[in-house]
């Protein structure tokens, strides 16, 4: 075999997230009262916009999380086949140069030389010290002032492109809705163009020739250039804040998974059972809201740290060893921030087992758990979906803030809490390197923006209060 | 000449889209006289509250416009003024009350300030005045101790006592027209005559004229000079009080009366009204009743009637029209009422209620301590026979529906017994109750609540099958569901929708059909028509009736509506503070109240009637605190007859006759 697939433990839970997140859109379709509040969401400008930048999220992240070995170029006489120590992920082999053309040090978006000078010798022999020409970088130009020219051309035969084929794409809907609707051309055509659907399809259309001529132009432009300039060790920036985004969907989405077993579950057993059950669980959670979440996951983390540094076998690869301890972060942050969700579902469920259906349910001679399961779970569940895309962009941050502070995930693995760390010494140098905490902001500002207007729409969506006041 | 107020023409609010308009209020004229009261009569959703709002450009923006019309206040056309012309309009020429006094009142500020602040926005008073001013204002409302309560807030006020002050509210600013959108319809009975009698000595010491806006014909036959009916966006009718009450024309206004539940009408079914509202999206080419009516003919399917006009008695409808095919006119009226004979109870108890008692807890502090006591319900005795209508009447929070739930055992009893055929209830572990549970079943008041909004209509009557011979054999389940259903009147096929696409009415039958399903024998039903109007109330009235004489079911009717009592019943319990102050068959206990609480209640009733003018006593104040509940009688506050020992101690029973007793000293056997 060319290649040994491996299987993080986020991995796996990645592919569970996502097939859960299959089935329910399944089982949502058949149901019209689940499938309404999503139907508003996609009514709404915002939330197609934020799904849209969110969908390249998640493209992103999840090529970047099917993760493999390469096979090592055998040599005849072994049987056993060696792969690299690598790990590598499909995204890796679509970026690969990216990934492999590794400069000396430090270079700024599109040069073509390296940020500082240094000691070169030229074929003649004369020792100069200037700024040396990049490996990669704009190689293939005869003459670096060709640059601008170079670049302004490969963005017009880009955009070129990427509007060919978003007219494809569009003509291609168009067909299929026409035929879908058995009416002829000018009718979609018009129908699209005065904005007479129910679904906001101008700004899809829009919004897709951005997203469609941006990637094109950054695609194009990285072949030959290091858009976003390169780090201490050469390396691409624009590699790097693409490997981040995995690691933030991670701990957006997982930890909301760690902790909402406990969250439901608590919280439904004390809004339900009342009595000593509710004061044990208020208890518990006062309690742990009253600790620093910072304090428990330091000791957390750097407990697992010394764990990891006595027991380096346990660890095939560097890439599993941070993995695992991304995965704790998940777990940890996900224990020390239950809390919030399980107070508002307490509330929730002792209003509901109080409400007439669950009484007559109750003059039915229906079972405890019946009640629980068919009448207040399901009348639950807008709380929880409204909580886990609200929860989502806060965790990405926190993510950020822990990694810089050093408590966050393993330094060896790319996030923005770790650019934005490494970034603090590049801002203090003369002149400053600004392009990784640029790079690092800006692909996580985008994030939590899509993330937060989204979450905006899906609350507007879900929450009965809200719809009563459209 | 004209002493013409409000004069409104053609107006019409259009609601949501703009190629497919639904038309709330469309093309609404009537004209109000000053000082005289205007009512505005309809069911729900024929756009009552849509036209007072539009009268005041209050009409919810961006989603409704006004569209066409005029709404001229003493000759000032109000439709045409500056959103900064009507401020000054709104609250000092035309003032408004609305149904929630709850939710008509800022929280977070006092009673004071927000009358005070209805004053300043209308005239330039200094502190003193103003505070002169509001106090006079509490006190023409009828508010006691005025200097203390302006400085309360008004969760401390009990809803008939928020409602005086939104009435002073609007009284601050001395306005021409009132606007009184279901002023008491929130309210209880007694609470309700209070406040319908201070609106009535307001207009007389003021001249002030008040368009009432109602759902119920009794108050409008209370107060109102001249009636308009509404239905489907349009006025059908508009008459003097007299005239509409002796001689309404429209076939409308004649159904609504039909199907109002009475006495007289005991041994008939009621006259409901056929279908349902019609979609207000449509462009009507047809009479907006027609699918509906009794004396439709083809005119009406292809030509909307004009409104005739005649003597100050205007309708539209084509029966009056003189140019329309006058023939049609002479038909006989055909009478629909089935006759119904009266379920004979049997002689065999079903439950016997025996000093029934649940209190509920107050906690109090981080210890949650229990520091006192709701006393809910306070040794309640009941007995229900086979077959029987006992009805349970009283006020809001006097502990009615805790009866319920403390039979069912869905709330912990405190204390006494329930038996349900000789087997004692309380105290069973839920495993036990199990076997009794679906022979006693609810029907609750809120056909909103009391269905889970997830489930379809077929799950939701399955869980009363699910526990019976059907677990396995999922045809039969089918079946049975589809049985049940149409039974209640409704058709199989709507099995598999869920419960927000169904009307008020329609989710009553399905609660019923839920009931039903686990063959009970004795229903429990808890207001179950008060969140409905007068003609689905009769169609569900209707519904019990058939299913008692079918299964024969015994009810424990919990209402506040004595018409429906009358109708129903064959007993009647009057509670009063966790309490069943009188008891006895409906005809002692309805014609011969005897416990000074129940002749209030029933003075308290409005009667359609127009020739009541005999002066009867209010009842005054409201219902003490459950919680705190007076020494001695606890009527005695409230109560005209009190006597020195009533502060005492609390009355025995006395029985008056084999069917009828009391508690009250005034019919203690003397010694
Ligand atoms: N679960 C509870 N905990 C504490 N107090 C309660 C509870 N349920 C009811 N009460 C109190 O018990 C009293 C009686 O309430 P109940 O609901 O039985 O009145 P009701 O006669 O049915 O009133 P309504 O006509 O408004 O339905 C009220 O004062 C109420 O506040
Ligand atoms: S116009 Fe015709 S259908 Fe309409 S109310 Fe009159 S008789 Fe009935
Ligand atoms: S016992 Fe006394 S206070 Fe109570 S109702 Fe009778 S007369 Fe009135
Ligand atoms: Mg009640």
């Amino acid at each position: 075999m060319p290649f040994l697939p491996v299987l993080l433990w986020t991995d796996i839970l990645i592919y569970l997230l996502l097939s859960v997140v299959v089935a329910s859109v399944f089982y949502v379709r058949r149901r019209p009262h689940l499938i309404a509040p999503w139907k508003f969401v996609f009514q709404k400008k915002r939330g197609v916009i934020s799904v849209m930048i969110l969908l390249c999220y998640v493209a992103i992240g999840v090529m970047d999380s099917v993760h493999f070995r390469l096979a090592l170029p055998s040599d005849e006489k072994s049987k056993t086949q060696h792969y690299s120590t690598e790990v590598l992920t499909v995204l890796d082999v679509l970026v690969m140069p990216l990934r492999q053309q590794l400069e000396k040090t430090y270079s700024s978006p599109f040069a073509t030389r390296l940020f500082m000078r240094e000691m070169q010798q030229s074929e003649s022999g004369t020792v100069t010290f200037d700024y040396a020409k990049l490996k990669y970088a704009g190689a293939h130009l005869d003459n670096e002032q060709d640059k601008t020219a170079d670049i302004q051309n490969t963005v017009i035969k880009s955009t070129i492109s990427a509007l060919f084929i978003w007219f494809v794409a569009v003509i291609v809907v168009m067909f299929w809705w026409a035929k879908k609707h058995e009416i002829n051309w000018k009718q979609v055509v018009n129908k699209f163009r005065l904005g007479q659907s129910s679904y906001p399809v101008r700004t899809c259309f829009l919004m897709l020739l951005v997203l469609l001529v941006f990637f094109f132009n950054l695609i194009a432009l990285s072949a030959s250039y290091h858009v976003l300039g390169t780090d201490k060790v050469g390396q691409d920036v624009l590699y790097q804040a693409l490997k981040s985004v995995r690691t933030g969907l991670v701990i957006g989405t997982l930890t909301t998974l760690v902790m909402l077993p406990f969250a439901l579950f608590m919280g439904i057993a004390a809004g339900y059972f009342k009595g000593w059950i509710d004061d044990l669980i208020q208890y518990i959670y006062t309690t742990l809201n009253s600790i620093p979440g910072v304090l428990l996951i330091a000791a957390a983390v750097l407990m697992l740290q010394v764990y990891m540094n006595n027991n380096p076998d346990s660890f095939a690869t560097i890439a599993e060893r941070a993995d695992m301890r991304l995965l704790f972060l998940c777990i940890i942050l996900g224990l020390t921030s239950w809390t919030g969700l399980c107070r508002i579902l307490r509330g929730e469920t002792l209003k509901l087992r109080e409400s007439d259906y669950v009484l007559a349910a109750r003059a039915l001679g229906a079972g405890g758990l019946t009640i629980l399961h068919r009448h207040i779970l399901p009348n639950l569940m807008h709380i929880v979906m409204i909580a886990i895309v609200l929860d989502f962009s806060g965790l990405v941050l926190a993510e950020a803030v822990l990694s810089y502070v050093g408590v966050g995930v393993d330094p060896s693995m790319s996030s923005w809490g770790n650019m934005i760390n490494s970034a603090r010494l590049e801002m203090a140098r003369d002149p400053i390197v600004w392009w990784s905490l640029t790079a690092a902001f800006i692909s996580m500002f985008t994030l939590v923006l899509a993330a937060n207007l989204f979450a905006d729409v899906v609350r507007d969506a879900f929450d009965p209060r809200m719809q009563a006041s459209v | 000449m004209s002493s013409a107020l409000l004069e409104v023409s053609g107006l019409k609010t259009w609601l949501g889209r703009v190629d497919q308009p639904l038309r709330a209020v469309d093309g609404i004229g009537f004209t109000i006289q000053r000082g005289e009261t205007f009512a505005l009569l309809g069911e729900s959703g024929c756009g009552k509250s849509m036209t007072a709002l539009s009268l005041l450009g209050l009409n919810p923006l961006p989603v409704s416009r006004i569209v066409d019309g005029e709404v001229k206040l003493a000759g000032l056309d109000l439709l045409q003024l500056s959103e900064a012309e009507m401020q000054a309009i709104r609250g000092r020429r035309i003032a408004m009350i609305f149904q929630e006094p709850q939710s008509s009142l800022n929280p977070v500020l006092s009673v004071g300030e927000q009358i005070s602040e209805c004053l300043n926005l209308h005239f330039d008073l200094d502190a003193k005045a103003s505070q002169q001013r509001v106090i006079e204002l509490l006190e023409s409302v009828g508010i006691p101790d005025p200097l203390q309560r302006i400085k309360e807030y008004p969760h401390q006020l009990s809803g008939g006592m928020k409602q005086r002050v939104m009435i002073a509210m609007a009284l601050a600013g001395e306005p021409e027209l009132l606007i009184a959108d279901e002023p008491t319809t929130a309210l209880d009975v007694t609470i309700q005559a209070q406040i319908l009698e201070l609106l009535k000595t307001i207009q007389r010491d003021t001249g002030m004229a008040i368009l009432l806006i109602s759902h119920d014909l009794a108050v409008v036959a209370q107060m109102a000079d001249h009636v308009a009916v509404m239905y489907a966006g349009q006025i059908v009718e508009t008459a003097s009080r007299q005239q509409f009450f002796e001689q309404h024309q429209h076939p409308y206004t004649d159904k609504l009366f039909q199907a109002l539940p009475s006495e007289q009408k005991r041994d008939q079914r009621l006259t409901v009204i056929k279908g349902s509202v019609p979609v207000l999206t449509q462009d009507f080419k047809a009479c907006r009743f027609v699918e509906r009516c009794d004396h439709a003919w083809d005119l009406c399917r292809t030509t909307p009637p004009l409104w005739t006009e005649d003597n100050d008695h205007g309708v539209r409808c084509h029966l009056f029209n003189q140019d329309a095919d006058v023939e049609r006119t002479m038909l006989p009226q055909t009478q629909y009422s089935s006759p119904l004979s009266e379920v004979l109870p049997a002689e065999r108890n079903v439950l016997t209620v025996q000093n029934l008692k649940v209190h509920f807890p107050i906690r109090k502090g981080v210890l949650q301590r229990v520091v006192g006591q709701v006393r809910a319900v306070d040794g309640v005795s009941l007995s229900l026979k086979h077959a029987e209508t006992v009805a349970l009447v009283g006020e809001s929070g006097c502990g009615k529906t805790t009866v319920g739930k403390g039979i069912l055992q869905l709330v912990p009893v405190t204390d006494g017994d329930v038996e349900f055929h000789g087997h004692r209830l309380n105290g069973l572990p839920e495993r036990a109750l199990k076997q009794h549970r679906s022979s006693l079943q609810i029907v609750f008041q809120d056909p909103y609540s009391s269905m889970n909004p997830r489930m379809t209509i077929s799950q939701i009557i399955e869980e009363g099958l699910s526990r019976k011979q059907f677990t396995k054999d999922s045809e039969a389940k089918e079946k049975r569901i589809n049985e049940l259903l149409e039974r209640v009147g409704l058709r199989a096929e709507i099995k598999h929708r869920y419960p927000h696409e169904f009307s008020g009415g329609q989710r009553q039958r399905i609660c019923i059909a839920r009931a039903l399903a686990a063959e009970p024998e004795i229903i429990i039903c808890d207001e179950p028509t008060s969140a409905l109007d007068v003609s689905v109330q009769a169609q569900i009235l209707n519904l019990l009736r058939e299913i008692q004489h079918e299964f024969g079911l015994s009810y424990l009717f919990i209402t506040h509506n004595i018409a429906v009592v009358n109708y129903l019943a064959h007993r009647v319990a009057v509670m009063y503070l966790g309490r069943i102050v009188e008891q006895g068959s409906r005809d002692d206990v309805l014609h011969t109240p005897k416990h000074p609480y129940t002749q209030a209640l029933l003075a308290a009733v409005p009667e359609l009637d127009l020739n009541t003018t005999e002066e009867v006593t209010r009842l005054e104040g409201e219902l003490p605190s459950p919680a705190k509940p007076p020494k001695g009688c606890h009527f005695h506050q409230r109560c005209p007859q009190a006597m020195p020992k009533c502060l005492e101690s609390y009355p025995e029973h006395t029985q008056l006759s084999t069917s009828h007793e009391v508690r009250c000293f005034l019919y203690e056997e003397s010694e």
